[in-house]
């Protein structure tokens, strides 16, 4: 189990500013949540922590070392992430072999065949949807697949952006009771963006409110039932929530 | 191109994982097969495909179906219009023009493989390159491309083999030069469109290299734009073989190249029709067979289409 620090994370697309000093720090095997609204940079958080975008200053720290650092090997291997839509993050012409073998060709893992077969069952899929093509199945299991391929190299650090936003809501909750379980038994780390509270509420200790690229406020989950937040943006935003749930 | 339905689910792991690799050539093969059946059904693509094969047998079955030696002169048989001894009637120097033709396909096969396997490949590389790249990689790679677009392909053949001196590899060579920028600009477009995909950040987070995400994941996504302008520009490459046979600068006599028939015929066209008309009708049927072929393709290969069959 390894925690995350974030420091003074800044990035700017040639003038425009989109993150300004974003800090926070998740405990080992804490799942911290990322809320805010649409553009407020929550996904250009986890894509530089992450150094899919390597152009910010600012310090991202997993475990004692900074991700700078790390070689793109060692990086692979302690953080991963899953992504929004299940029907663009899988390559649309490579079968689940190839999706899951490729990671392990990439590191040298040994035992390709046992650890795809563990990774299916882990994220409960059968082995035999080894020799099928991301079209021949539904987004829930799309989205257990890009979990799979995640866990296959053995992260400490799970990055999930909206892992669920893209999904009917009963699969929703299939997926967040898996990735749930998930954390209890590797021991995992999580840093989760999403836009419902709820989701936040059922699975986050800690969240972090985001907006217009700044953290408004870092809040316990207990924040959300009573509303307690001191800040006027985050009420607001819990507020909406609230009395959303309340409609329904 | 994977449309089938997966093999049958195994109620027993222990095979399906004891027997990874067998599956991957059926489902190849099966894909082909689809293509094949789908180009089949429509009868441009049908007419195309039919043609090419009949290149294709007429090259490898050529000593066997050509009448007479396509380079033995017979000065007393010369100009003689079609008959039973020579199908097609015989050249200034009484030469069988129908076996000459027959040979000729080999000449014109070899152009067109050898063309493609140059342009595809450097097109591709090219392409893909710069659009995953992008900044200077694409800038320098995309200018230079400019620069051999800007050319009319013909006019740069001809200065190529020019330079080169006239012969039918410095014509292969002059036809690669001006065919792979077009590739390019298409692979470098498609490129484009899914270099920002997650599945490619996803294979980043893996740690794979450039190399190696060009090749597995954005190559396999450009393959059928480009097979299908590939097989559009042959006709394009035919039509360029045979004006620099016509011209005196792609093969050179005897070689029984068709562009090159047709000009040596042009002096005696007037009194002597075949002489010019059949490698004419040759041409113009492989590279409609081409531009047919092309059209099905791009029909078949079309993913919205694809998911229907
Ligand atoms: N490559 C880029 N170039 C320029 N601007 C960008 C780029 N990527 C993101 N942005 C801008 O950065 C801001 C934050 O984007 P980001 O994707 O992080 O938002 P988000 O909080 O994840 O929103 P959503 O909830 O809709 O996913 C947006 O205003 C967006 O326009
Ligand atoms: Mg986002």
């Amino acid at each position: 189990m390894k925690p995350v620090v974030i420091s003074d994370l800044s990035v700017a697309f040639g003038a425009l500013r989109v993150l300004h000093d974003v800090s926070f720090d998740v405990a080992a095997g804490e799942c911290f949540g990322l809320v805010g609204e649409s553009g407020s940079g929550k996904s250009t958080v986890l894509r530089c922590a992450s150094m899919l975008w390597s152009k910010w200053t600012g310090e991202v720290r997993i475990g004692d070392r900074s991700v700078r650092e790390m070689s793109a090997a060692d990086r692979c291997r302690t953080l991963q992430m899953v992504f929004q839509d299940p029907f663009g993050s899988l390559h649309p012409r490579h079968s689940i072999r190839t999706v899951l073998s490729e990671p392990l060709k990439i590191q040298n893992i040994p035992d390709r065949d046992d650890r795809m077969a563990q990774a299916l069952c882990d994220v409960g899929l059968p082995v035999d949807f080894l020799d099928r093509y991301p079209h021949q199945l539904s987004g829930g299991q799309r989205q257990r697949v890009a979990i799979a391929r995640a866990l296959i190299v053995e992260p400490d650090v799970l990055f999930l952006d909206e892992p669920t936003s893209a999904l009917d809501v009963s699969v929703q909750a299939e997926i967040i009771n898996l990735l749930m379980r998930l954390r209890g038994e590797k021991g995992l780390t999580y840093v989760m963006v999403s836009h419902d509270l709820a989701v936040i509420d059922h699975m986050c200790d800690r969240f972090a409110v985001m907006q217009a690229g700044r953290v408004v406020e870092v809040l316990n989950r207990e924040a959300i039932a009573g509303n307690g937040a001191t800040q006027a943006y985050a009420r607001d935003l819990i507020d909406a929530s609230l009395e959303y749930e309340r409609a329904l | 191109m994977m449309t089938e339905t997966a093999p049958r689910p195994e109620t027993d792991t222990a095979t399906a994982t004891a027997t990874p690799r067998r599956r991957r050539t059926p489902q190849a093969l099966k894909t082909a097969g689809t293509l094949l059946r789908f180009l089949m059904r429509q009868p441009p693509s049908a007419f195309g495909l039919v043609v090419l094969a009949l290149l294709v047998g007429t090259a490898i079955l050529a000593p066997v179906l050509a009448t007479h030696d396509p380079y033995v002169q017979n000065l007393g048989e010369t100009l003689l219009p079609p008959s039973g001894a020579h199908f097609f009637g015989t050249d200034e120097l009484g030469r069988d023009v129908y076996s000459r033709l027959v040979h000729g396909s080999r000449i014109t096969l070899t152009i067109i493989f050898l063309v493609t396997i140059v342009v595809g490949p450097i097109g591709l590389a090219v392409g893909t390159a710069a659009g995953y790249f992008g900044g200077k990689v694409d800038i320098v790679l995309m200018r230079v491309t400019d620069i051999f677009l800007s050319f009319p392909s013909l006019i740069l053949s001809l200065a190529f083999v020019a330079a080169l001196g006239p012969s039918l590899n410095n014509a292969i060579i002059a036809i690669a030069l001006t065919a792979w920028p077009p590739i390019a600009r298409l692979a470098r477009a498609e490129t484009l469109t899914f270099r920002k995909a997650d599945y490619i950040s996803a294979a980043r987070l893996q740690g794979a290299s450039p190399l190696r995400i060009i090749w597995r994941s954005i190559v396999p996504m450009c393959l059928p734009s480009v097979l299908i302008r590939l097989t559009l520009n042959m006709a394009t490459v035919i039509l360029t073989a045979a004006g620099l046979g016509f011209l005196g600068l792609g093969a050179q006599p005897p070689l029984p190249e068709w562009g090159a028939m047709i000009a040596t015929g042009r002096r005696y066209m007037i009194d002597s029709w075949w002489l010019v008309t059949f490698p004419g009708l040759a041409i113009l049927a492989v590279s409609l067979a081409f531009n047919l072929l092309g059209d099905g393709l791009r029909d078949a290969l079309d993913p919205r289409q694809m998911h229907k069959r």
